[in-house]
């Protein structure tokens, strides 16, 4: 068992022990960021400082690599594009005006080490962690989206990460109560031993409840209230706990945090009283870097200081030293800032939720974050040193040395063979849709609540998830995530260029008009130039990207040091879009809904083929350039789906991506067993392409709508109008089947066990 | 029947959200001296025949690679019951 620490290493003590030898190394800080440390201090820092220290200038908390490149996202934008922005960049969550006096709050972070380490524990406590985040400005959490990156399906490991991330965040979130709309899973080799388990949140808030993470008045109370702290995760500072500890060597704390969503729930609920009572000054939530991030970033947004008492915090186990305490991830725990004269109301509303809670200190004019463990002080610091003015890389970049040779092994220069007879091609199509990344996802989604709230306009397997945000109106959100890793490992920039279009086609594909960005930027080391390389294109991609479809991005997170051994994943940047609708009753579904309708394919067919499904499915190729990118083609016709759907001509939408046509005209039939005739050979003549292409291509700025008979001529002229390129490919009926004219004829009862089959016999 | 009784509980580091219910609910219901409850599980496994020395060792395997998480639990008891 642990003996009871006899001192603590006090400020004091610091100035007069300068060259007792600290574990700064074992912390992750490299030389340079400790002397930096000594110079701020003008003395070596004590041990809670060394701790907060390592864990807030930590690639994780500071975004010290990425910082000169996510600054653009703030910079390239244009007044327009910040017209509904309320909060940008740099807020827990970013904020935007919907109209009508709402906004919505929305968010992607990672949770993908936690995840590989304790699949189970670490997604749930990744839908935890982001659902505050929300929550902390001020808004009600309304639905979560989950971007799921696996090892190949044949790894025996995939199977435990898989049954554990899905468990854990069908567990969370059904708990809470939030409905889960939608997002990605994707299985390739490269995330064998690191998956990435990316989990956004969104949140609906009236434009007056809009809150911030600042402590800026002096006398405000510091209040921590939710679950007790214990030793979750905090793994990485045994090195400090063996130095205060005796000989029998550090306690072996666990790496992995536990969370209760019970718990969670409650805390959303208290706190959203909280708000409407409007007892608290500042709000901010604990995740990574615990105690050590709330207190200093708090005080440093607010441009203020803190006196903090931490023998005051609510303790699981009493053996925590100080430094444990400031590091401790443990779940469920909020910091509110509250005016003295509203303490007493604060308490009766913590008190009728069952929340525990303790009064840490107060804030103070002085800019300065004054710690301490009983008597002695323990950190003495400016806050605004440990939470924004950490570290800034700008690392060494290089053009990997293997892309060139990449690039030129395209599909036509390693000639790849096409089908030449329709059977062929139809067993083609057979093994794409079937194939573990292009197979219905549905016995992952069916272990989520999609419904639970009863606001849930479009879920899995839609183009994009949507809720309905005012239950008076029908105003609701719309959002998509994508990411093709593929694509960006053949090119960085026009890869995330791409995720952004098809997230942007999916949003404006439900009837919505995409308003907002967010993303998650998973990558491999940073400390590595080719992958610094990787980011750095694929992040002037995306803004550039938003740029020309006038979108800002709010908000966002990287995740560097994605590998299994030396090698990094796929570049994996994942982007959101969030659009607006004003009545979700006009939401626009993904399959064919009625017998009789007209089929258009809407949008060119060039032969891409490089980094496509087919590729990687019929010939395990990987090489060559993504699809060109054609924002301003997007624009066009995001606008013609908005003037359409307005006109109420679209019955349904579903738009071309990974898989292409094929996938689109098998999924749109399973959609509500809507079966169709289709011919390809006006594609095929229009565009001069094969059928391989015809059906398999991924050209972006595609989709297939379904339109009623009476309404094609209004239809056609509107496409006309807007230049958007328009052909009639096909016409639904009720014959049970799907028909592509000279291929093939499958049932959709067939269809339905191919499509279905895959994943649950690979995990069920 | 001869039975080999393994014993795991939530690290004691960790939080235990069902152990954590059950004392609030104990603490309502008037239980003031109970301080804390953590719930764990037990597992029983069946021979024909008392297990041999070697085959409690394989028991002890068994209960740390396979019925426990190593991650956030600890085997605490594997015990013979003849």
């Amino acid at each position: 068992m642990v003996k009871q620490v006899s001192t603590v290493d006090t400020t004091k003590n610091a100035k007069n022990t300068p060259d007792k030898e600290q574990p700064w190394r074992e912390l992750g800080l490299k030389q340079e960021e400790y002397d930096r440390i000594k110079l701020i201090l003008d003395r070596r820092p004590t041990s809670a400082e060394l701790a907060m220290y390592s864990v807030m200038w930590s690639e994780h908390c500071s975004y010290k690599s990425s910082k000169i490149y996510l600054r653009q996202f703030g910079e390239k934008v244009t007044d327009e594009m910040k017209k509904n922005l309320m909060v940008g960049m740099g807020e827990n969550a970013g904020v935007v005006d919907i109209g009508e006096g709402w906004a919505v709050t929305f968010k992607v972070e990672s949770h993908n080490h936690p995840s590989y380490i304790e699949p189970f524990q670490g997604a749930a406590t990744g839908v935890g962690g982001i659902v505050r985040d929300i929550l902390t400005m001020g808004a009600r959490p309304i639905a979560v989206m989950d971007q799921l990156r696996f090892g190949a399906v044949a790894n025996p490991d995939t199977a435990r990460v898989v049954n554990g991330v899905v468990s854990g965040i069908s567990f969370y979130g059904n708990c809470l109560g939030l409905p889960n709309i939608g997002g990605e899973t994707v299985f390739d080799k490269v995330y064998q031993g690191n998956p990435l388990v990316n989990a956004l949140s969104v949140g609906a808030l009236r434009h007056e409840d809009l809150k911030l993470a600042k402590a800026s008045n002096p006398g405000d109370l510091v209040i921590l209230f939710g679950a007790r702290t214990g030793a979750d995760g905090i793994g990485g500072v045994s090195v400090l706990a063996s130095e205060t500890f005796d000989a029998d060597g550090p306690s072996r704390r666990p790496a992995v945090q536990v969370g209760d969503p019970f718990a969670e729930k409650v805390l959303i609920e208290c706190c959203l009283e909280l708000y409407a009572a409007q007892v608290v000054a500042g709000i901010q939530d604990l995740g990574g870097a615990g105690l050590s991030c709330a207190t200093s970033e708090l005080a440093s947004n607010g441009r203020a200081g803190m006196r903090v008492q931490l023998k005051e915090v609510l303790l699981r186990d009493e053996s925590l030293t100080p430094e444990e305490i400031l590091m401790s991830e443990s779940q469920e725990r909020m910091m509110a800032i509250v005016p003295k004269k509203d303490l007493k109301a604060f308490t009766a509303i913590v008190n009728k939720y069952e929340v525990e809670f303790s009064v840490l200190g107060e804030v103070i004019r002085e800019p300065r974050l004054y710690i301490n463990w009983g008597k002695e002080e323990i950190v003495n610091v400016p806050p605004r040193s440990v939470a924004h003015d950490g570290p800034v890389y700008e690392r060494p970049v290089a053009y990997p040395a293997w892309l060139d040779n990449l690039n030129n092994n395209s599909v036509n220069h390693a000639q790849l063979r096409r089908a030449t007879n329709p059977s062929e091609l139809a067993e083609q199509l057979i093994q794409i849709v079937s194939s573990p990344n292009q197979a219905s996802k549905s016995w992952i989604t069916d272990q989520y609540d999609h419904y639970v709230g009863g606001n849930t306009a479009l879920a899995m397997p839609d183009d994009s998830g949507m809720v309905r945000v005012s239950e008076e109106t029908g105003l609701g959100v719309a959002i998509a995530t994508d990411a093709n890793g593929r694509y960006c490992q053949l090119d960085p920039y026009n890869g995330a260029k791409l995720a952004l279009a098809e997230s942007y086609r999916n949003v404006a594909s439900s009837g919505a008009v995409p308003m907002a960005v967010t993303n998650c930027l998973n990558f491999g080391s940073p400390e590595n130039p080719e992958v610094m390389w990787q980011f750095k294109q694929a992040t002037a991609g995306l803004a550039d990207g938003c740029l020309e479809l006038g979108i800002p991005v709010t908000g966002g997170n990287v995740s560097f040091y994605n590998q299994t051994g030396d090698v990094a994943i796929y570049p994996t940047p994942v982007v959101g879009v969030l659009g607006v609708i004003d009545d979700v009753a006009r939401r626009i579904p993904s399959g064919w809904q009625d017998a009789g309708n007209n089929i258009y394919l809407l949008g060119i067919t060039r032969d891409e083929l490089d980094g496509s499904v087919w590729s990687e499915v019929i010939h395990d190729h990987l090489g060559g350039k993504p699809p060109v990118v054609d924002l301003a083609a997007e624009k066009a016709l995001a606008e013609l789906l908005q003037g359409a759907s307005l006109q109420g001509l679209l019955a349904s939408t579903h738009d071309l991506s990974e898989g292409g046509l094929a996938q689109t005209l098998v999924e749109s039939t399973l959609r509500f067993g809507m079966g169709a005739r289709v011919w390809l050979n006006e594609i095929t003549e229009r565009d001069q392409v094969d059928l391989t292409a015809a059906l398999f291509s991924e050209s972006t700025a595609r989709v297939i709508v379904s339109v009623g008979r009476e309404d094609d001529v209004k239809f056609v002229g509107l496409c006309e109008a807007r230049t958007v390129p328009v052909l009639r490919i096909g016409v639904t009926d009720a014959s049970g089947q799907l028909e592509i004219q000279d291929l093939a004829t499958w049932s959709i009862e067939e269809l339905k066990n191919t499509h279905g089959a895959t994943i649950p016999e690979l995990f069920g | 029947m001869p039975k080999i009784i393994v014993e795991v509980m939530p690290k004691a580091d960790l939080l235990d959200p069902a152990g954590k219910a059950v004392a609030n609910a104990l603490q309502r219901k008037g239980n003031a001296e109970i301080t804390n409850v953590r719930i764990g599980k037990r597992i029983e496994l069946h021979y024909e025949v008392a297990p041999t020395e070697e085959q409690i060792e394989a028991a002890k395997q068994i209960a740390a690679d396979f019925l426990s998480n190593g991650v956030i639990e600890d085997v605490v008891a594997v015990t013979v019951e003849n």
